[in-house]
């Protein structure tokens, strides 16, 4: 929607009241301020970091070494964890978004469509540390003797060997981080699902389609770039998320392709590692927020950019 | 050996084939509680081309789109009456609409060829879909039905380019070809020239006049001008007081224009309503 | 011409793709019961007068409650309310009615990047630029802390509220003579109220639950609300210390507050939406 502030200027045929002045002057204030915060925090981010950062170099990002006594961090495994869980978290939760997405625009009757669609935002809605609670409690429990079956039948594959750790580990931070994604992405899906003009899905069944085959041939490619970019900003939700992934992902900081191991993500590093920090730890600590602040903010912004050619909008929940 | 009754009824098949047609009995449609068409019957013939005219908002589109069972697509749509293609009534319970809209295809009044697909793709769209992934076998009926769609010529160097980069009439064209690509029997048309110029109206016009020979068509109109250049028998439909559109004439088209029975087609027709 | 083998896997395929749509939608649907529903029947059972209203027992003892907790976090939304919701509002008033050039798109832009900032980050920044300073953890940057994942949220409901009031409504105003200031707070700001109040209600039930930043700012304080300038409590800090500890009564207590979390969440997305249907339905 075009902002009113180009016609402003042709209807207004009076000198502007100081009044006029002063409001305008404290709402750009107010804009610059959101400017001024992006601004001071990437400047006293790289600052604190610089340390860290003369310290180790690029060396940072390829080293596996978090020794607080002899001052050496490298952020390997941590960047690691935050990849492996983010890829976990989109592999599961894009088909299932997907599904609802695609039973909410095109397969539910009306009066289905909006409890569920509530009910899909209220697990948007649910905070990070409850979700955490449930995990621990709840989730990890549970998925401990599905980890312990999957070693017993398929534990010859790197992937499911154990040690097991009582189901927390990498595989249970990346499910709860699909639970956190899904919203967003069926979301966005289905938005991008409902701007296909229905004469296409009417083509396609003219032609003596199923309903499923008027979806898949004529829906979903037309929707294509928008369910791309739904996936890339649930990937977006998936990296910035702290308290749920800390609390079920075990703590470790090894390389390592074992699902069922005890991990570590860049948020979730620095959330239990920085408080009891000191010297150059810290300032290691700064960097790796600077590292995830640049990857989340890469992704973000690439999808919001995608979503707003594909579907027009993004849904506001400010997430 | 062929005993004299099967002989029989085999014939009547064949003969049955060429000649029944559609045969609506006494259809209604609803939109939700609102009624869109009241006790519809009339006999579409083979070979012919029939056009189905009337003011705005009388029904035609909706008539047609009971036709191949799309009117039921939109929620809280519903049909009574009985269609027979060819002596079976596409409604019966256990037809499955997919079967009914093979045989019986359609036209939209926008041309809405498939823009993630080719030119070559969105005429295959059809026949992919009943697994025909044999390519000889595919790039034959899709040229066949290209031709048939007379866009063959146009398109032939341009077959892997997108569908959507054609022009307005070609696009038309080339849903045509979509549409027979499946050979269908019926071909449905639903205002199909008017989004289009005249130049690019009058060729698919005379396209009409070649397909009528293979195809039943149905083509709903308002331009009468084009009723009566093109078609061998009129419908003129009409909304009754409650709103429902209702068949008032139905006849060969030089009778329809030139001597009307009912004087509610002969007010239409003179233009003394839209 | 469409063989009978064929038709019959179309026919399988289109159920089962559409029944797989269904399961997806069961299993969401699903992970949300069982999550709220955990949290109902292991919260309510804690949840009682004493848990509202004492403080936390000593270590390992039964019983107690979250009293610091809870007025801690009413004292950080408050405090975050109080500097967010004003600059929110009156950026959002920028962007809606004066941003239509470069300067509005880059504002716009900086907003949207903000909420693409994990909140840890934010964490991380008021500690740099609030506690290191100050030499202590602090309410006060608690408070700035979760105004900072506030204000661009509410900046751009505000401004998209606000762009959706006609531009007659401006026209009709200024003809009778208004000034402009007056005519965005008289016209169309009370226009975009229900939008706008919506939205803050969303960010502030967002914030409340919101625990990484805190980590690094707040801290948490067993004692109470003890001054701006001290650490304070947090229910969402302290649900989370309670939930990873070895003992059963605080790991109840962690779904006491978990249960008030929530129940703060549900209502106000049902308020939300229930005002959102007064107004446009």
């Amino acid at each position: 929607m075009k902002s009113p502030g180009k016609g402003w200027r042709v209807l207004l045929r009076r000198p502007a009241s100081p009044g006029d002045w002063l409001f305008q002057g404290a709402a750009l204030l107010a804009g610059l301020s959101l400017v001024g915060v992006l601004a001071a925090m990437a400047a006293s981010l790289l600052e604190t970091a610089r340390p860290a950062l003369t310290a180790f170099g690029l060396g940072f990002l390829f080293s596996s070494v978090w020794d607080p006594v002899r001052e050496v961090f490298g952020a390997l495994p941590a960047i690691y964890g935050t990849l492996l869980t983010s890829a976990i978290a989109i592999a599961v939760a894009v088909p299932v978004s997907l599904g609802v997405a695609i039973f909410l625009a095109e397969l539910a009757p009306r009066w289905l469509r909006t409890p569920v669609s509530f009910l899909v935002e209220m697990l948007a809605a649910i905070p990070s540390v409850v979700l955490g609670l449930w995990g621990i409690f709840v989730m990890a429990p549970a998925i401990y003797p599905a980890e312990q079956w999957l070693e017993r039948v398929l534990g010859w594959i790197p992937l499911f060997r154990g040690p097991i750790f009582g189901g927390f580990g990498f595989l249970t931070g990346g499910l709860i981080l699909a639970i956190m994604a899904l919203p967003i992405i069926t979301a966005i899906a289905r938005d991008a699902i409902l701007t296909v003009p229905p004469a296409q899905k009417e083509a396609m069944l003219a032609l003596g389609a199923t309903r499923w085959e008027a979806i898949s041939r004529a829906i979903l490619p037309y929707a294509r770039s928008g369910v791309i970019a739904a996936g890339i900003l649930g990937l977006g939700r998936a990296l910035g998320e702290t308290m749920a992934v800390t609390m079920v992902i075990g703590n470790g900081y090894l390389l390592t392709g074992r699902l069922f191991a005890p991990g570590n993500t860049m948020a979730s590093k620095i959330a239990t590692q920085f408080n009891e920090a000191s010297g150059l730890e810290v300032n290691a600590l700064v960097e790796l927020a600077l590292v995830l602040l640049a990857v989340a903010l890469i992704v973000n912004v690439a999808g919001r950019l995608l979503v707003r050619r594909a579907v027009g909008r993004v849904p506001w929940g400010g997430r | 050996m062929v005993t004299q009754q099967e002989q029989t009824s085999l014939s009547e098949k064949v003969t049955a084939h060429v000649s029944r047609g559609i045969v609506v009995e006494d259809l209604n449609a609803w939109y939700g509680s609102l009624q869109a068409l009241r006790h519809i019957s009339m006999t579409i013939l083979p070979k012919q081309v029939t056009a189905v005219i009337g003011p705005s908002g009388c029904g035609k589109s909706t008539f047609i789109r009971c036709l191949n069972r799309m009117h039921e697509v939109l929620p809280g749509a519903r049909v009574t009456g009985r269609v027979l293609l060819d002596g079976e009534d596409i409604y019966a319970p256990g037809v499955d609409p997919v079967h009914v809209r093979r045989r019986v295809g359609m036209v939209f009044q926008k041309p809405n060829p498939f823009p993630t697909m080719s030119v070559f793709d969105n005429v295959a769209a059809g026949l992919k879909l009943n697994g025909l992934r044999a390519p000889g076998n595919l790039a034959e009926r899709v040229e066949r039905a290209l031709r048939q769609a007379a866009l063959w010529d146009e398109v032939k160097d341009k077959l892997k380019q997108n569908g959507a980069a054609l022009s307005g009439g070609q696009q038309q064209r080339l849903c045509i070809a979509r549409a027979l690509a499946v050979e269908p029997e019926v071909l449905l048309m639903d205002e199909p020239c008017s989004a289009l110029d005249p130049m690019a109206t009058g060729r698919i016009e005379d396209l009409i006049r070649e397909l009528k020979e293979r195809y039943i068509i149905v083509i709903v109109t308002h331009n009468m001008q084009q009723a009566g250049r093109v078609s061998d028998m009129t419908a003129f439909l009409m909304m009754g007081d409650d709103r429902a559109g209702q068949l008032i004439e139905y006849g060969p088209t030089g009778l329809i224009f030139t001597n009307p029975k009912d004087h509610r087609t002969e007010a239409y027709i003179t233009g003394r309503f839209g | 011409m469409d063989s009978k083998r064929t038709y019959t896997r179309r026919k399988a395929t289109n159920h089962l793709m559409t029944g797989l749509c269904s399961l997806a939608t069961l299993a969401a649907v699903g992970v949300l019961l069982l999550v709220v529903g955990y949290t109902i029947v292991k919260g309510i059972g804690y949840l009682n007068l004493e848990f509202l209203t004492q403080t936390a027992s000593p270590l390992g003892e039964p019983g107690g409650g979250m009293r610091h907790e809870i007025i801690g976090t009413l004292v950080l939304v408050g405090l975050a309310s109080l500097l967010g919701i004003p600059i929110g509002l009156m950026a959002g008033a920028y962007l809606s009615e004066y941003g239509g050039g470069w300067a509005g798109s880059a504002v716009r832009l900086v907003a949207d990047v903000l909420t693409g900032v994990p909140s840890v980050v934010v964490g991380i920044f008021v500690y740099v630029m609030l506690v290191r300073p100050m030499g202590t953890y602090s309410a006060l940057a608690g408070g700035v802390a979760l105004a900072i994942i506030m204000l661009p949220v509410v900046a751009r409901t505000t401004e998209e509220m606000m762009k959706l009031v006609p531009l007659t409504h401006r026209e009709a105003a200024l003809a009778l003579g208004i000034h402009r200031w007056r005519v965005i707070t008289s016209v169309v700001m009370p226009g975009a109220a229900v939008g706008i109040v919506t939205g803050i209600m969303l960010a502030i039930a967002r914030i409340a639950g919101e625990t990484a930043p805190l980590i690094f700012t707040a801290l948490g304080n067993r004692f109470g609300f003890a001054g701006l300038d001290q650490p304070v409590a947090a229910l969402p800090l302290q649900i989370w210390r309670y939930a990873v500890s070895a003992y059963d009564t605080w790991h109840q207590q962690a779904w006491a507050g978990a249960f008030l979390l929530v129940m703060l969440v549900l209502v106000i997305s049902l308020l939300v939406r229930w005002l959102t249907a007064r107004r446009y339905g």
